[in-house]
């Protein structure tokens, strides 16, 4: 990972201490301290980060709880038609401390996109998704998406009857494809059916595949970070400015600086988070909805299908889209295309400079109106289609469409402020 | 600009969430509230007490076992055997019943496992279904039931409410003519308990089955005060060594 212009290049290598005794027979045979150069104490990061800075190591802090409270779910879990409704009530009242295992667990899948979407908006605030910052984004979309599979599946799992019919319904809208639609859906089943072909498939793919394929992706997410460095509130490159040493004059060490920073965002992170998991955890049936407190029934469909509130945004725009020429795949194609939008964000964004504190009023607004539109969407998603909420996710998926597809125009014919030298402040 | 900005964020995400939860608990807001205190040990004790004596007949609560019960609601397992279990169970068994398997031949469905019913549906839920019986002719019970209609259970609890009957008012439709839409019950026939006594007894049923839907409710709420206490210790520690390690930044 070594680089010759990336702001790891804050201590080389051969002025590190020379050690002895066991961290000197280890560094001789693996560059322990070389990596913790390069990568934390030596790896420069702008001094001017704001609170929204805080949501990238909170969404790593949360992925690893994920990961650890998933394994000892994993060990009193079991999948199957008959037993796995049993074993999570099992775990809720048997299992020593099960019961704050599987909280942590099922609030940690909100808590996750709550933190990735203010991540995400970040990202478009302050343009860290512009060049040379493209394939970190590209990366961190890639994790959204592997994130919703992810929850998805997890949701599955309990085999509550809202699992079970939520399975139903999104596992079905593949079937909306032309040709190889119903071929599809029996193949993603396993079976004619939502059954215990399809929970132990899904069971396979959220605790292996998918937590693997993050893991390694947010590997490569932090590995290109590293190699462009990160971008500041100002929107401006630190890297003109370096002192005698070579250091940037805007930057500092990740470490300690940013990791005793990060960690009072780890500790008001932790505040709520616990607030919620000890007096709150199925927030209102938010979290944990109320009819999946009852087993799968396929013979009772709850009153209203609703999936959890994080991917309401998107299944509003799904069925926003009326079918048409006999087929509803156009509302999938709509939400399909919802989320590959995002990827091309870096090339639709013309604007000379980065962050919305130098932009003009017309990203200001636009940005404003998209934050507002998504926010009805998962609104709608949650709410059953009739009144009002139809035509309103209408013109709110027409809105979240325009955000992205207009931005090379208003960007580029939006005003500018000059842009600092330096970076302004610090928090 | 910049503390505008997040304000901004904070209030819409804020208000998403609140609308959400709204959305989520939409159709309870009509019912009337219990007021099951899960931390008040009597009201569980009477509340386990009329479960097991006048509903353990007909529904189990199979996730629930006695002793774990006993020694939640502090019971004496002396008092455990003589007054709430009545058939050949262990201490360490689940709340069975003797119902048999062809109970839907009787009443068109089996009686339910209420062991998540306080989850599935609210504690709120549980107690307006106990007092919302109402003289029905045309259900085979002859009686029906306000927030469930059409339900399958008889009036089982009539002997210690009394009969209510319904009450209807009219609501013309758009086009002027009569609308008898039932808005809710009223006593009819006097039970063995006066009415506030009757509340009580479905307020302590209720608070017992949202105990029985999740026993750890009252633990987790009194750890998570201090689990938040020592969160907030921490949080000052952390920002105060942060600021020690900024003090240098310029």
């Amino acid at each position: 990972m070594a680089s010759n212009n990336g702001p790891a290049a804050g201590a080389p290598a051969g002025s590190l201490p020379k050690r002895t005794g066991f961290m000197g027979w280890l560094n001789k045979r693996m560059p322990v301290d070389e990596f913790v150069a390069e990568q934390l104490t030596g790896y420069y990061a702008p001094k001017n980060f704001n609170i929204w800075y805080f949501f990238g190591s909170l969404a790593l802090v949360v992925l690893v709880m994920q990961l650890l409270t998933g394994i000892f779910l994993t060990m009193f879990y079991k999948p199957g038609e008959l037993t796995s409704f049993d074993s999570v009530e099992y775990i809720m009242r048997e299992v020593d401390s099960g019961w704050l295992i599987r909280y942590l667990h099922s609030t940690g899948a909100s808590a996750f996109f709550i933190v990735v979407y203010l991540h995400m908006f970040r990202a478009l605030l302050y343009g860290s998704h512009r060049k040379p910052r493209e394939l970190l984004w590209i990366f961190g979309c890639l994790i959204f998406l592997l994130l919703m599979a992810e929850a998805f599946m997890g949701y599955v799992l309990p085999w509550g009857n809202m699992s079970f019919w939520g399975a139903q319904v999104i596992v079905s809208l593949f079937g909306s494809l032309p040709v190889i639609g119903s071929g599809l859906v029996e193949w993603i089943r396993g079976d004619y059916v939502i059954a215990d072909a399809t929970l132990n498939r899904f069971f396979a793919l959220h605790v292996a595949a998918l937590p693997l394929a993050l893991v390694f992706l947010v590997i490569a997410h932090l590995m290109a970070l590293h190699e462009v460095g990160s971008n500041n509130p100002d929107g401006i490159d630190i890297k003109k400015h370096k002192d005698a040493k070579g250091h940037y004059l805007d930057g500092i060490p990740f470490h300690p600086y940013y990791t005793v920073k990060d960690l009072v965002g780890v500790a008001g992170f932790l505040l709520i988070f616990c607030g919620v998991i000890f007096f709150a955890p199925t927030f209102g049936g938010l979290f944990l909805e109320g009819p999946n407190f009852e087993p799968a029934n396929p013979l009772q469909t709850p009153p209203h299908i609703a999936p959890v509130w994080y991917f309401t945004p998107f299944y509003a725009m799904l069925r926003a889209v009326p079918s048409f020429a006999g087929t509803q795949v156009w509302g999938v194609l709509v939400m399909g295309a919802s989320i590959v939008v995002l990827f091309f964000v870096p090339w639709l964004d013309r604007s000379p400079v980065l962050s919305i504190r130098y932009r003009g009023p017309l990203y200001k607004i636009a940005l404003g109106i998209f934050s507002v539109a998504f926010i009805i969407l998962g609104v709608c998603g949650l709410k059953p289609p009739s009144g009002i909420y139809p035509q309103l996710a209408k013109i709110c998926t027409a809105l979240y469409f325009a955000f992205f597809l207009l931005m090379p125009w208003y960007t580029k014919i939006d005003s500018v402020k000059p842009v600092p030298e330096r970076v302004t402040g610090h928090a | 600009m910049r503390k505008r900005l997040i304000l901004i964020a904070v209030t819409l995400f804020g208000t998403g969430l609140s609308v959400g939860v709204a959305s989520a608990q939409e159709g309870e807001g009509s019912l009337p509230h219990a007021g099951a205190d899960i931390k008040n040990i009597e009201s569980l004790q009477r509340g386990a007490r009329n479960f097991m004596n006048y509903c353990s007949g007909c529904h189990s609560l199979k996730y629930v076992r006695y002793n774990r019960m006993a020694t939640d609601l502090e019971i004496p397992e002396s008092e455990l055997k003589a007054n709430l279990m009545f058939s050949s169970e262990k201490p360490y068994d689940t709340v069975n019943t003797a119902m048999p398997a062809d109970a839907e031949a009787w009443f068109g469905k089996q009686p339910p496992d209420l062991s998540l019913m306080a989850r599935a549906r609210s504690v709120d839920y549980i107690y307006a279904f106990l007092k919302g019986f109402y003289v029905d002719k045309a259900r085979p019970w002859g009686t029906n039931n306000l927030v469930l209609p059409g339900t399958a259970m008889p009036a089982v609890l009539s002997s210690l409410q009394g009969l209510q009957k319904p009450v209807f008012k009219n609501e013309p439709d758009e086009h002027g003519s009569a609308n008898m839409v039932l808005v809710g019950a009223e006593p009819m026939t006097a039970g063995a308990m006066k009415p506030e006594e009757y509340d009580q007894f479905a307020r302590d049923v209720a608070n017992f089955l949202d105990y029985a839907g999740e026993p750890i409710k009252a633990k987790r709420q009194s750890m998570g005060v201090f689990v938040i206490l020592f969160l907030l210790v921490f949080f000052a520690f952390a920002y105060m060594l942060k600021k020690e390690y900024w003090k240098d930044v310029h």
